[in-house]
């Protein structure tokens, strides 16, 4: 059909179906397009389903578990010995080193942190910065491991140097490393938070007269509480979940304590010792391990909802 | 009493007439008064960002209770003139005064090394382009430069966060909302909310730097109404990018183009009988 065709048709006949080569469809694209949505989604959904499999099998697992073992001695039990003849399984024999561990980190951890943030943000001149911030996100990048020997040969050394009495293995010194290991995370999100408060505040801060501490304290990290709360809940829960530095300094030994200066055994830790071959596979002993990662997945899943909600509430609207 | 009736409403009257003004047409009852005192006034001020000169040799005076409005094309150096009164500008490194800002009647130099800035920002305090209030209660914001001075007395602050919010025309507003978070105004409220929170310190002057160009019409209005009743009590600085606005709220109009002081006058003057042909370009919109 030739154009001229095509405009001398009579009216209401249908248009020429020719399509400009720059207008139509081109399959090879929309191919291609289809085939990285799919991509993308492989990616998102195998993160998900992993994580839906992890809980599947602790969940699993534990029902195994808890059907023998009453679930109430699991909670009230002030004993943990899966390894005696005379078995007590009481969670919150680890539960009580793993949040006094951790209660040590943060005291150590946040304070450091925020002070960092707060320096690197406020304080630091660009140069301090550049040179301050990849320096302290190496110490992230130390193995836990390296940590836990630090803890164990140097730092209780020392400490037992003020506190004679304190043993070898005790969850000061494992939770002062921990908290050292963590001040990066704390305060590399704090300073990402108040960097992220506008400039328009600050100035307005100064030009009230307000000194560089008053802008800092009163504008900045109030405006960045949401973030600055953030960095503290993702703290909480790499303390809670850290177990090399504790399997190596703080003593494997289940105790019922909240006094950091006594040797015990964190969640994590007793679940490293078990996974290390003590207990014949598919024992009741061997079964603790799920019910022990099942109550660390919940704890951590606390953490998280209240950092989520801490964040909603708190948001700041610049 | 009568004069500040007309020091308000005159320029209102011209300004209407401004799109078929006819420079060198004379307007009526100006040129007659003598030059109020002086509240400050700039000498040879030359002002770096690192290597590049924002400022050249700036020499105004600032007449005390009147508004003076900077205007001028983008980049012209109006908002870095204001911002050395309060000295802003010493929170960025690399930056360079020369020349002086003299604050009469002491006869302070703003700008001699051994001068505090956070002393300055007390005396010169300033509201920005976009309305800037704290993540803070509507109190809180405005209580903040009382605050900050260590001011801890209930019944003082109580009694300045109103008196500065009947100032900024904001009280009846909030009045019942002071617990509030700053943010929840509305555009033209956050503004007026700065302006309280500007107030609050008893400050000698107050720098505007266009502080209606994130609101709307009616917002517009009433801070050049806020503007026109404030210089009784303070000394105006305002840049401004609508020459319309500069007409209506101000007394003195300087006009500055790349870091120059083309020509300073009173406003009527600018406007209507400019001495300087670069600045009849711009107001008449030949150029800009």
């Amino acid at each position: 059909m030739d154009s001229a065709s095509a405009i001398d048709a009579p009216r209401g006949a249908r248009l020429p179906t020719v399509v400009s080569d720059r207008l139509a469809k081109k399959y090879s694209r929309n191919l291609k397009e289809r085939a990285i949505e799919a991509l993308l989604f492989l990616a998102a959904f195998v993160s998900v389903f992993t994580t839906a499999g992890i809980v599947y099998i602790l969940v699993k697992e534990s029902v195994v578990f808890f059907s023998q073992v009453p679930i109430l001695d699991f909670l009230t039990d002030r004993q943990w010995t899966p390894l005696f003849d005379d078995a007590h399984y009481g969670i919150r024999v680890l539960l009580s080193g793993t949040i006094t561990s951790s209660v040590v980190a943060l005291l150590v951890a946040i304070p450091l942190g925020t002070t960092i943030a707060v320096y690197l943000s406020e304080f630091a001149s660009p140069r301090a910065r550049e040179v301050a911030k990849p320096v302290l996100e190496l110490l992230s990048g130390v193995p836990t491991i390296v940590y836990g020997y630090f803890a164990l040969l140097f730092v209780t050394p020392l400490l037992q140097a003020l506190i004679p009495s304190l043993p070898g293995f005790n969850l000061l010194s494992a939770g002062i490393v921990m908290g050292i290991m963590i001040v990066p995370y704390v305060a590399s999100i704090s300073e990402d938070a108040m960097r992220a408060v506008p400039m328009s505040l600050r100035e307005g801060s100064f030009a009230m007269g307000a000194t560089r501490l008053q802008t800092a304290m009163k504008v900045v990290v109030p405006a960045a509480t949401s973030g600055i709360a953030a960095a503290y809940i993702l703290g909480i829960s790499r303390a809670v979940g850290e177990t090399m530095i504790l399997a190596v300094a703080a003593g494997m030994q289940p105790n019922l304590t909240f006094n950091p200066l006594e040797p015990a055994a964190t969640i994590t830790a007793y679940i490293v010792q078990v996974a290390l071959g003590d207990l014949p596979h598919g024992s009741v002993g061997y079964q603790t391990i799920f019910a022990a990662g099942l109550s660390l997945l919940l704890l951590t899943l606390m953490f998280n909802l209240i950092g989520f909600w801490m964040r909603r509430r708190y948001r700041e609207v610049y | 009493m009568v004069t500040d009736m007309e020091a308000r409403t005159q320029p209102k009257a011209h300004a209407t007439m401004l799109g078929s003004a006819q420079p060198g047409a004379m307007p009526p009852g100006t040129g007659e008064e003598p030059a109020p005192p002086l509240k400050a006034e700039s000498r040879r001020l030359s002002f770096h960002y690192g290597s590049f000169k924002a400022l050249k040799d700036v020499s105004m005076p600032v007449h005390e209770h009147r508004v003076t409005a900077l205007i001028g094309p983008s980049g012209c150096g109006k908002s870095t003139f204001l911002r050395c009164f309060n000295r802003m500008h010493d929170l960025y490194p690399g930056n360079r005064y020369d020349g002086q800002i003299v604050l009469h009647p002491d006869n302070t130099d703003l700008l001699a090394a051994d001068v505090d800035p956070i002393e300055v920002r007390m005396r010169v305090s300033m509201v920005f382009q976009k309305p800037n209030p704290f993540p803070k209660s509507i109190y809180e914001n405005v209580a903040y430069g009382l605050r900050v001075r260590g001011v801890r007395n209930k019944n003082l602050l109580d009694e300045k966060v109103e008196e500065s919010l009947r100032g900024a025309a904001l009280w009846d507003e909030v009045e019942n909302r002071l617990n509030e978070v700053g943010s929840n105004l509305s555009g033209g409220q956050q503004q007026r909310l700065c302006i309280a929170r500007a107030l609050a310190t008893d400050p000698e002057i107050m720098l505007f730097d266009e502080p209606t160009s994130a609101l709307d019409p009616i917002a517009t209005a009433s801070i050049e109404e806020l503007i026109s009743e404030l210089k009784k009590k303070v000394t105006i600085l305002i840049v401004t990018h609508n020459m319309q606005q500069a007409a209506r709220v101000s007394d003195f109009t300087a006009y500055m183009y790349l870091g120059e002081l083309v020509e300073f006058d009173k406003t009527d003057t600018i406007f209507f009988k400019p001495r300087r042909k670069e600045t009849e370009d711009y107001i008449t919109g030949r150029f800009g």
